[in-house]
């Protein structure tokens, strides 16, 4: 009995075995990470590090829809809507002017916006007539600075258009 | 039979100090003026009190904006190769004193940076934002000072104001390879940190291999990407100084009050004391004028 004991002593004082190592490609993959995502503009923060389904973004190459464990990558912002799906799959739409949105390895996006409002906060006449308003002054523009402004404004005011109707 | 000597006007000159009690009158006003100074820097104190409180509202949502900016730094572990030569510093402050400080402590470190990277063998450009550090560092280093901005601290800073540095840093032909932004990090109502962001410039991070990983990047979305993260970067550390310098001016403005307040009453202590003296030496004059008739 008592060379029973000292076997289990020894057993338990020996150091435990270390964690089996980094999975084989046959095993399944670890549990998904969730996204920590951030959306700010300068003025205002909308999510910080919050745990959401999924996020519209459109840039300059495309629009496309982020998960979690989206490939990492960077892209610049285009005006238009992002919209973001809660875990419980509600959605929220913001309109944005510019900015840009970073996807890391580890599952966290950042939006950064330079400017972000709620929908509810544009007007489609507004929207209308700046539009008008930007279109001419982009035929009577001048040099090159002003005519790339002027085309600044019509994109920006085409996309807000868009995104009320 | 009067001496036809020369008579020569004795000049005395008074070296020493000859300290005559002071006059009444002398007192009354030094406890005018400074009762005018204490009332200066007790409204100094109230406007910086309510600049602060703006400030510091308004720094909350732009701490998020900007570690959101730098995160790519820290995650993608960008750091310039060791063989770059071009050093740009850029030096966060304002306009107006007054504030502690909050000044020479920028310039300070400024100084040490541009000393050691010198002594290293780079070459060091500073850009000033806010006309105190262009002050504080022309006459020593005025060589090495590439921009200064003015009006800042007038009005808080808004994200134009930093992409406007931003783009005159880029336009202005420097082609700098890494750098810092030197701010003062607020930290709370009385204490406030110097610290050092970093920034990269296009070529370092687009030759930066842990940029690998990330997927589908052009030049063009890149170049992009930079200067509206060095747009970014800038504003956080505007918004940072802006409140470090209310609170410090809110500091140093409560002081000086306090500091008026201890003189206007020892002073007042002085005053009447001297008052007392003057009515006691007027009534012996009579007394003994009486007193010889």
């Amino acid at each position: 009995m008592f060379r029973a004991r000292r076997l289990l002593l020894r057993l338990a004082a020996r150091p435990p075995l270390p964690p089996p190592r980094a999975r084989g490609y046959a095993d399944p993959a670890a549990g998904p990470v969730p996204m920590a995502f951030t959306f700010a503009s300068p003025t205002q923060v909308f999510y910080n590090g919050a745990n959401v389904k999924q996020v519209d973004v459109p840039t300059l190459t495309g629009s496309f829809g982020i998960l979690a464990s989206h490939v990492p990558t960077l892209q610049v912002l285009k005006p238009g809507v992002v919209t973001v799906y809660a875990e419980d799959g509600t959605a929220t739409k913001y309109f944005v002017s510019s900015g840009s949105v970073t996807v890391h390895a580890d599952s966290t996006v950042q939006v950064l916006a330079e400017e972000a409002v709620t929908m509810d906060m544009l007007d489609l006449a507004a929207a209308k007539s700046n539009l008008e308003k930007a279109v001419s002054e982009m035929a009577a523009a001048s040099d090159e600075a002003a005519k790339a402004e002027a085309q600044i404004k019509v994109e920006a005011n085409e996309a807000l258009v868009k995104a009320l109707e | 039979m009067f001496a036809r000597g020369a008579v020569v006007a004795l000049y005395q000159p008074q070296w020493g100090q000859v300290r005559n009690m002071a006059t009444l009158k002398d007192i009354t006003r030094r406890l005018k003026s400074i009762k005018n100074i204490q009332k200066i820097t007790k409204s100094m104190k109230m406007v910086s009190a309510a600049k602060y409180a703006r400030a510091e509202r308004e720094l909350k949502p732009a701490r998020v904006y900007g570690t959101g900016a730098l995160a790519l730094y820290e995650k993608a572990e960008i750091k310039a190769p060791e063989d770059k030569k071009k050093h740009l510093l850029i030096g966060v402050s304002s306009d107006r004193g007054l504030c502690g400080a909050i000044h020479t402590s920028i310039a300070k470190t400024l100084k040490n940076e541009i000393t050691n990277l010198s002594n290293a063998g780079k070459e060091v450009m500073v850009v000033g934002v806010g006309d105190k550090i262009r002050g504080l560092l022309q006459r020593t280093h005025g060589n090495y000072l590439l921009l200064t901005f003015k009006e800042v601290g007038r009005r808080p800073p808004s994200f134009g104001d930093a992409s406007v540095i931003a783009s005159e840093l880029l336009n202005s032909g420097y082609e700098f390879d890494e750098g810092s932004v030197i701010y003062n990090r607020f930290r709370s109502v009385i204490s406030y940190k110097t610290d050092e962001k970093p920034i990269f410039s296009l070529e370092t991070v687009a030759g930066s291999e842990s940029l690998s990983i990330y997927d589908d990047i052009d030049a063009d979305v890149l170049r992009n990407y930079q200067e509206f993260t060095l747009a970014n970067i800038l504003y956080y550390s505007l918004k940072e100084s802006t409140t470090s310098e209310q609170s410090a001016r809110m500091t140093a403005m409560d002081n000086a009050s306090k500091n008026a307040s201890e003189m206007i009453d020892k002073l007042t202590l002085t005053f009447n004391r001297t008052r007392q003296a003057v009515i006691t030496k007027e009534l012996i004059e009579i007394i003994s004028g009486a007193a010889a008739l």
